[in-house]
């Protein structure tokens, strides 16, 4: 049977992604947003999983404005590096696990969350930069991946206490999978910071401490803050958290914090990181 | 009856909702071309040319020409698909983001290094800004 074991959360910001590619890694600026990732980068080593369920959003790169999928799910065998304008990234094509996400797809469906099969798709910098910041620079990812784009750009996103559900519907169909694989699922985006207007750079430390801290305790509660509560606090872009909240509806109600990492700036973004493994 | 917006009095935000996402239709998809190189060329050999192109209205393009991202985005533009523009420019969304703030790209940078905008007084619109 296929078991999920673990979860990670981690921003996205395209410019660190750019500071892998180029090896500025250790400049004064980017170490110490880096350096929360050494005891990451082992602890995948040590626990690498069969299949990675990558919950993240397209930046309008394989989704434009002419469809908008709330929650789509990746059946594909492969899913290239997409070309955002600067040339695509230098990263192996990610492979996909259609086995396992043609079969969680139809059993979330008949859960009653209407997902869209997306079978071919490139992939942007919200699904591997998360990649490169924990597995480095390998010439062919270590392990498969079902990307699950949300939207978040156009609003409003999915609520908080959807996405958790959600999760929880996603742990549910893992474990009906027969073959035995060991399942991570991530959810990546945040945390507070938005990128737009006058406000541009805002930053909320407190109630970024709150949410990594509540991630653990009382998931609960978070599923229920309303989106006006996230566009205020935590930005406008920072509502891309409800992701996080896919992520720990499918880990199950007990989860030990084994890391976290928070630094600011990652360019306009307080960047959150944290490993929870399933008890 | 109307929908209830209550993102309304967050100060220096548009949130990109269904009303400015039918409104920036075109500006948007305009700046998706800008993904393919051959278009990015079109583009920087003659702006106005391409522009023309689109069924854009003429604030949204004279947005676009000053390079004016508080400007686009009143206009229905979204940050993602803007950055398709700043990105053609050669431009990182930091300095798109401060161009937006009325800081020098400096000016911001330095806010980002020291913590980044406060949220105490940039909750509601009429407080006073502390930072």
């Amino acid at each position: 049977m296929a078991r999920i074991t673990a979860g990670a959360t981690m921003s996205h910001v395209p410019v660190v992604g750019r500071a892998i590619d180029t090896d500025q890694t250790g400049t004064d600026y980017w170490k110490p947003a880096f350096a929360g990732f050494e005891f990451s980068k082992q602890w995948i080593k040590d626990n690498l999983p069969d299949v990675i369920f990558l919950v993240y959003n397209d930046h309008a790169t394989a989704f434009d404005m002419k469809i908008i999928p709330t929650f789509g799910i990746g059946c594909g065998e492969e899913f290239p590096p997409a070309d955002e304008g600067y040339g695509p990234r230098p990263v192996p094509t990610v492979k996909g696990a259609p086995d396992l996400a043609w079969h969680i797809a139809q059993s979330v469906i008949e859960d009653e969350f209407d997902l869209t099969i997306i079978n071919e798709m490139k992939v942007d910098h919200g699904l591997t930069v998360p990649l490169s910041l924990m597995f480095g620079k390998p010439t062919e990812w270590p392990c498969r991946v079902i990307p699950f784009p949300v939207n978040v750009v156009l609003y409003p996103p999915p609520s908080g206490k959807r996405c958790y559900a959600l999760g929880k519907a996603i742990r549910k169909a893992v474990e009906k999978f027969d073959e035995d694989l060991n399942v991570h699922i991530w959810g990546t985006g945040g945390m507070s910071h938005q990128l737009q207007g006058p406000r541009a750079g805002l930053i909320n430390r407190e109630w970024d401490k709150s949410f990594l801290d509540r991630l653990t305790s009382d998931p609960d509660a978070l599923a229920r803050i309303p989106h006006i509560e996230y566009v205020r606090e935590a930005g406008s872009e920072g509502i891309e958290m409800v992701m996080w909240l896919i992520m720990r509806g499918a880990l199950g109600d007990k989860v030990e914090e084994v890391h976290r990492h928070y630094h600011v700036p990652a360019s306009n973004t307080a960047l959150g990181h944290i490993i929870l493994e399933t008890r | 009856m109307a929908l209830e917006k209550p993102y309304g009095d967050v100060p220096g935000t548009t949130v990109f909702d269904a009303e400015m996402a039918r409104k920036g239709y075109h500006l948007n998809q305009f700046c998706m071309s800008l993904m393919k190189e051959e278009n990015r060329k079109r583009f920087l050999a003659d702006q106005r040319a391409y522009l023309d192109e689109w069924p854009m209205s003429e604030e949204q393009k004279l947005a676009v020409l000053a390079r004016d991202y508080n400007r686009m985005i009143a206009a229905g533009g979204n940050i993602y698909f803007l950055s398709k523009m700043f990105a053609t420019d050669g431009k990182s969304f930091q300095f798109a983001a401060g161009s937006m703030t009325g800081m020098t790209q400096e000016e911001y940078a330095e806010m980002m290094l020291k913590g980044g905008r406060s949220i105490e007084g940039n909750r509601y619109k009429g407080e006073k800004p502390n930072g």
